[in-house]
Order: C-alpha cells, then structure tokens, then sequence
C-alpha cells in the first residue's frame, strides 16, 4: 500500500510541475534577441552628387530661354518695386515668397537671363535651382537630402526617384493649398446589415 | 433475468450504442465534405498544412488554385506570389505629424491596392484628428470621422493609424489556431485560409488595426489589382480578419508602399532599419521620434516624429 502511495504522490508532483513550467511559458515576458545592428554610422548629410541621379525628371520649362523676351535692347529696371502679376502666364505670382524682403532679381539674374543667380553672385543654370533653395532653407534641404523631408517613390532598396523642391512647392508661392479630404469612413451605427448571405448594405 | 442474459443481450443486439454513434458521427462528417464538386483543389483546403509548414510543390499548388478561381471570378489575370522576406531586412515605417494634412488619399490607396472591400467597408488605414494645445495624444479620443470642407483645419493634427507591425504582438499571442504570425522581416501576416474568424486578435491590438470581414467583400472587378501575395492583398473571405501588412506584395519586391507613393506631403517614411543609409535609419537617430502606446511593451516599428522643430543637430 505504501508502494501505491509514493506512486500516486510522484504523479501529483509530476503534475505540479508541468503544470506550472507551463505557466511560464504562458505568462513569461516575450524577449525578442535583439537584432544586429550594424556598426556604420548613420551620415549626418550627404554629397548633392549622390542626389542627383535619383532626381525626378523637370518639368520643361513653359516660356524658355526667357533671353527671347528679355533681351539685350529691353532694358533692365534694377529698381525694387511692386511687380503687378509679371508673367501670368507662369503658375503662380510673386507674392507669398517672403515679399517684404525679396523680389525678382534677389534669384534672376539681370545680366543673363537664362540663368539664376545665388546670393554671393554666382549663376546657376536653372535645372540646378535647388541650390538657390539652399541657401536660406539649409535645415529642410540637408533633411531632403537624407530623405526625411520630401517624397520618393520607387524602391526602397534601389533605384528610386526624389521628388525635388519645385515639384511640390511653387517657387514664388511655396506654402501647400489646403485640399478637401476624401470621405471618412462609415459610422457602425449607419450600417444596418440587410443579408447575411451576400453583403452588408449601408444605410444612410 | 439473471446477469448473464443481461450481458448477452446487451452484445447481440443489432445497433449498439457505439454502433450508432460512430455511424452519426462519420454521417455528419461525410456531409460536411464537398462530395458534389470533384474539382480537388476543394479537397487539398479542407487537408492542407499550416503555411509556415508548406513545402515547395503544395506551395506551387496552392498558389496556382487560388490564381485558377480568382481569374475565374474577377475575369482578370491574376498573379498570386508569396515571395519569401529577405535577408538581413527588418521594416520599419515612420509619420512625420508635422506634415501630414489628413487628407485621406492614403486610406483610399490602400483600398484599391490591397483589394478592400467596399461594400461593406474596411479601411486598414484610420486617419485620427487631434486637437492642438491639449494633453498628449490618447488614441481613444482621436476623431476618425472628420469631414470639414479643407484640410488642414486650423488647431487641429493628424495621427494615421494602420498596422503598427509590432516587435512583441498581443495578436498573434491570442491567435487560437496560429493563423497570424511575424514573419523574421518583422511583418505580420494573417492566413486568411486559416482564420476562423474567433476576432480574439482584434480584442488584442490595442491600436484598433485588425479589421474583420463582415460580409463578403465586394471589390469592383475593374478596380482589382492582380498583382497579389498570398499573406497580403488577395481578397478576403467573409468571417476573416484582415490587416495592414506594409504592402508585403510591393515591398518583398523591394518597392514602397501604396501609401508611401500617394502621399501628397511626403511625411510618410519607409525603409530597412538594418540598413544605415535608409532614410528610416536617419530619421531614428536624429529625429526625436516615439510610439504609440509605448507602455503596453508592445514594442511597434511604427514610428512618429515631428520634423519641424524637432531635429537634434540643428
């Protein structure tokens, strides 16, 4: 009789302890074993060289080279002053691109027109505008160029194209226009179910 | 009557008790099983492994069937893929909130791209509107049901919602019969073949991101997309939970995501975090960024960052 008790106490033992080892799996904190990071370090900025051939196409420009017009018998008017709508045919007027402060011949170059021209005097063609950018928005533009500020599309692990400066915003009206959001989704109380069979029709 | 006659009737009798039940039981089971259609793809469903457990050919099969019915259906030609992670790839996704406008196009990429259904709807992406100047977000008190006539509203921001693709997901912990899982790209997928549609993961996320099939999904045949993976954007069945899988079908080829692509700010981010020159990698080490409901443990790879005023080193 003893024999048949030590048996039944194994078993109860047994018992306890399976039972609980499996609570721990149950219960134990899920551990993740951390992932290999590698040991290269994430570049603050990054060379435009690197950019550009990831650029998205440009747009052609509509009125170029804008010589035609402002050639060398019109004369420059180097003088400051309000501008009413200048080419309206172009998308966009002078007007919401820090105003107070700048105007025309601040990026156009007077002496060539075909051409833009940066703060210290250099000319930049125009397909390299983004250097006119540049210079004031420095923050925004070594952010593009790391790919947090901007849009790309494409791949994530190979060719992909960056959406640049102009692309986006209007140069000489920079701010997003506000847009009318697409429909929101269905209260569950406006959905009445008609069929279990088929569907569910939405009331409302 | 003495024991002996007892016992003799007891076995000579013609339908036992056991006799009979087994003969119900194998009854119901043959009526369950689709003897009036012959065609054997219905058979390899009901007997079929778990996915994980597939070898090549039933792989190969299962795929070519599932292309056979949806071409058959949609009268499209439709690829179903299930192109396997890649090494040394763990995803991860990120919001710029100071961009975002709430504008909605993502939700309705995603709908198209991943054949959602439209009627009943679901949407994977749930875009929340925040009051400005108030605490700090709680995700229960987002508004999903905005409706101004513009967007971006003045004192209000926008927190997109979707799968948050967690490191330690409560779903798949809940999953009764394991039909959702992680994936070693850090994706979680559901086998919609496998669900049993008991919604326990849904009662688990806590960011409201699975998505259960009320009905059958209706998809406008014109607007399906044939370009499928077999754990993402095939069409659901009714009585299965769906969810956002970062656009396994576009991304296993190396492609971004459907929301990625629509953005009209750019505040949406994604890429390898192993790799350091992805832009992912770049916005996790100089950008303050943080997680929703960071205290649950659930350790997302869902990022949210403010660029605007938020960067480190400038």
């Amino acid at each position: 009789m003893r024999y048949v008790n030590f048996v039944i106490l194994w078993f109860i033992m047994t018992g306890f302890v399976l039972l609980f080892s499996d609570l721990n799996i149950a219960y134990a904190v899920h551990e993740e074993t951390p992932h290999e990071t590698p040991k290269e370090e994430v570049p603050f900025d990054r060379p435009v060289e690197e950019i550009v051939k990831y650029l998205a196409p440009m747009k052609e420009l509509t009125i170029f080279p804008c010589s035609e017009c402002h050639d060398k018998d019109w004369e420059t008017n180097p003088e400051r002053r309000e501008m009413i709508e200048p080419h309206d045919i172009t998308p966009g007027k002078f007007i919401n691109h820090d105003s107070e402060n700048r105007w025309c011949l601040d990026c156009h170059s007077p002496n060539n027109r075909d051409k833009l021209r940066l703060i210290n005097g250099k000319l930049v063609n125009f397909k390299e505008y983004y250097r006119l950018c540049e210079q004031c928005h420095k923050k925004i533009y070594r952010e593009w160029k790391m790919g947090v500020h901007g849009k790309r599309t494409g791949y994530w692990n190979g060719v992909k194209e960056y959406m640049h400066c102009a692309q986006c915003h209007n140069p000489h009206d920079p701010p997003f226009k506000p847009v009318m959001p697409e429909p929101p989704p269905r209260k569950p109380k406006d959905v009445k179910m008609i069929s279990t069979e088929t569907n569910i029709v939405e009331t409302k | 009557m003495t024991d002996s006659e007892h016992n003799n009737k007891g076995s000579n009798s013609l339908i036992t008790r056991r006799k009979f039940l087994t003969g119900l039981a194998a009854g119901a089971a043959t009526l369950t099983l689709p003897f009036g259609n012959t065609d054997a793809s219905i058979w390899e469903e009901y007997f079929r492994q778990h996915f994980t457990r597939l070898d090549k050919d039933e792989l190969k099969n299962i795929l070519a069937n599932l292309e056979k019915k949806l071409s058959q259906e949609y009268g499209k030609d439709v690829t179903v893929r299930a192109t396997p992670p890649m090494e040394n790839v763990l995803f991860g996704y990120a919001i710029d909130l100071s961009r975002c406008i709430g504008c909605r196009k993502c939700v309705y990429a995603c709908v198209k791209e991943n054949n959602l259904s439209r009627n009943p709807e679901v949407h994977w992406i749930v875009n929340l509107q925040f009051r400005k100047n108030e605490k700090w977000l709680n995700m229960e008190e987002g508004n999903a049901y905005y409706n101004p006539e513009i967007v971006p509203e003045k004192g209000y921001y926008y927190v997109p919602t979707q799968c948050q693709q967690c490191e330690n997901p409560p779903c798949v912990k809940v999953c009764p019969v394991k039909a959702t899982w992680k994936e070693p790209d850090g994706m979680i997928v559901v086998d919609y073949n496998w669900c049993i549609g008991c919604r326990y993961c849904m009662a688990a996320c806590p960011y409201g991101a699975r998505h259960f099939n009320w009905g059958k999904p209706y998809i406008p045949k014109e607007e399906l997309n044939p370009d499928m993976h077999y754990l993402g954007n095939r069409p659901q069945y009714k009585g299965v939970v769906g969810k956002c899988t970062w656009c396994i079908q576009r991304t296993r080829e190396g492609r971004y995501t459907a929301c990625v692509e629509i953005c009209p700010v750019g505040a949406r981010k994604f890429g390898n975090m192993l790799d350091p020159k992805s832009e992912l990698r770049y916005i996790l080490e100089h950008m303050k960024v943080f997680r929703l409901k960071e205290d649950l443990g659930t350790n997302p790879k869902f990022f949210y960052f403010f660029s605007m005023g938020s960067s480190v080193k400038s």
